[in-house]
């Protein structure tokens, strides 16, 4: 089995790249990871420096003070809005399996999960 | 002249008066699509059949009864695709019809196609699509903006009465003042986003694309409202958006945000901007530089909040319930990954990392927590400045329309461009962008009103105040 690039994420052997992947300040490789995709060599190092550009731009916001901001939700009395628990008329099982890529006897079909 | 070169209030008295029956009216769109659109390419799809099917069927006294409109290809319409100009969703049959499009029918519009869009709404060009580029009908050589570029270049170029678009930053109202139309942002929650695919939910709205300030009124009228599928909608009633039209806007305060007025802006747009000022003087209004002193920080703060609900929000495509799926893997986790890889485009892979990187362990406060509360000071920043006038005034974009490909390797330099709109989807206010002029090149240049939130009506009497008094909206590019 290859190594995989994606040290938290051992057991799977899902990810494997195969290749040394190239070396930036943010583990894009890893991030990937995270997000499920896989990349190229090529798109990991034009990533890798592009995100350290928006990165190193984002940074401005440290300027601000934000020290007494209450967010949004956070308000004093804030209360959420919930709707009523109701069953509406929705899909049938037929519709909304009708793009599943593989399907049978009315379930999804999905590739192994367990070895 | 062709009914396509109709404005929906012009079209409804034809077809209230049976000066043109619905047939027709489809009939000349399709004749000004085929002769037009593969110079454009507004359109991703287009169902001619069933559209001459709803004219037949058409009531001509619904609101708009007749009216044939085009679609952004990222809402959900029953039996059709909707593939976000994605090549994951290629071969997606929508199993249900979006809200705005349930209250469309209702109100009588003929569904005519399907615009092309930046993937998944991620850019400011519509040069991110799987299906190719939409063109400016202004330049051919130039960007039509984005990301509801083809709706906007659908409307520019008599290819759509009026379209739907959506709005995360300025994907409304940027492509509108690329294409020298009318784009409408409306307030968050103003319209229901169930069956709009979501982007960034806490930023995202359905608005209209249209030739005219009185026609988005129209629009706006007929899918706005409450709605229980979308908890985030307001529970009340919409209102009428077109009563104050035509009232004068004498008396009334606009403010300036000097902020807004910096370096980077292109001397063309910023010249337009100031007759656009001294005419809203001329009508009465009052001009006061007001201050927005957190402008600067709104695009960081932007680009990660907007990826970080992105990257979640597009966690739903991993090639299991629908879409497409990598054949061939070994395993799940493989399936996801080449899955994602092969069906997404670049942008989206880098707003994805982004938004992921933000949210991951270590890097959360710093990031995404912090974006969040600066977001609560820009929101302030307009609290504060509408106490002193009651809509501002601003360019849609620093600068006219860029040529193709100029912009496509610099992702920064892409999203600095959405400085003007930004603010507005971050503070969930409403706004609209309306044609102030052109550039010597002959490019359309867009004036912004913002206005506070659920102050539709005000935006829209002010930008029908405006473009009453000008003729910039009366002029055409030259497509033949």
């Amino acid at each position: 089995m290859e190594k995989s690039a994606f040290p938290f994420l051992p057991e799977t052997g899902a990810f494997r790249y195969g290749y040394s992947v190239p070396t930036v300040a943010i583990d894009v490789a890893y991030v990937a990871g995270l997000a499920r995709l896989r990349l190229s060599p090529e798109e990991i190092e034009t990533f890798g420096n592009q995100l350290e550009q928006v990165l190193a731009y984002v940074k401005k916001l440290e300027e601000v003070d934000v020290q007494d901001v209450v967010l949004a939700g956070e308000e004093k009395g804030f209360q959420n809005r919930l709707r009523p628990d109701r069953a509406l008329p929705e899909l049938s099982p037929n519709e909304a399996m009708e793009n599943a890529p593989q399907r049978g006897s009315g379930l999804f079909l999905v590739p192994r999960i367990l070895e | 002249m062709s009914f396509a070169f109709a404005t929906i209030h012009e079209l409804r008295k034809q077809l209230l008066a049976k000066e043109v029956q619905p047939k027709e009216v489809v009939e000349s769109l399709l004749d000004r699509i085929s002769s037009v659109d593969t110079r454009i390419k507004a359109y991703n799809y287009l169902h001619p059949e069933r559209a001459l099917e709803s004219a037949e069927k058409a009531d001509v006294s619904l609101p708009l009864g007749g009216v044939p409109i085009a679609v952004k290809d990222l809402i959900s319409v029953r039996g059709e695709p909707c593939t976000c100009s994605s090549r994951l969703l290629e071969g997606y049959i929508a199993p249900y019809d979006a809200t705005v499009i349930e209250r469309l029918r209702k109100a009588g519009a003929i569904l005519l196609g399907r615009t092309n869009m930046d993937e998944f709404a991620m850019g400011s060009s519509t040069e991110n699509s799987a299906w190719g580029v939409t063109r400016n009908p202004w330049d051919l050589s130039r960007v039509p903006g984005g990301s509801s570029g083809g709706s906007a270049a659908a409307v520019a170029a008599h290819e759509a009465i009026a379209a739907l678009g959506s709005d995360t930053g300025g994907s409304i109202r940027q492509p509108a003042a690329f294409c020298g139309c009318v784009g409408l942002k409306p307030t968050y929650g103003r319209v229901s986003r169930y069956g709009l695919t979501a982007f960034a939910s806490s930023l995202d709205q359905i608005g209209p694309l249209t030739k005219t300030v009185a026609d988005a009124a129209l629009l706006l009228e007929s899918i706005a409202g409450a709605d229980p599928r979308d908890n985030t909608c307001e529970p009340e009633p919409a209102p009428s958006f077109s009563t104050k039209l035509g009232e004068e806007i004498r008396g009334m305060t606009l403010g300036v945000p000097k902020e807004y007025f910096v370096s980077g802006i292109d001397p063309e747009v910023e010249a337009a901007m100031q007759k656009a000022i001294a005419h809203l003087e001329g009508l009465g209004a009052t001009l006061r530089e007001i201050s927005l002193p957190h402008t600067s920080y709104s695009i960081a703060t932007y680009y990660l909040v907007a990826t970080a609900e992105a990257s979640a929000n597009l966690a739903r495509f991993d090639g299991m319930r629908y879409g497409r799926r990598a054949p061939g893997c070994d395993d799940l986790l493989e399936t996801y990954g080449r899955t994602r890889d092969e069906g997404f485009g670049r942008e989206v892979k880098r707003r994805i990392l982004l938004g992921t990187y933000s949210l991951s362990s270590g890097y959360y406060d710093a990031y995404y927590l912090r974006a969040q509360k600066v977001r609560m000071r820009i929101r302030e920043d307009f609290i504060i400045a509408f106490r002193d006038c009651q809509a501002i005034v601003t360019p849609t974009s620093p600068l006219p329309a860029f040529r193709l490909g100029e912009r496509t390797e610099d992702p920064l330099q892409m999203y600095l461009a959405d400085i003007f709109t930004i603010a507005v989807n971050l503070a969930g206010l409403c706004a609209i962008s309306l044609p102030c002029g052109f550039t010597r090149s002959g490019l359309p240049i867009g004036l912004q009103i913002i206005g506070p939130m659920r102050k539709e009506e005000t935006v829209l009497q002010v930008a029908y105040a405006y473009e009453q008094s000008t003729s910039w909206h009366t002029l055409q590019p030259s497509l033949g």
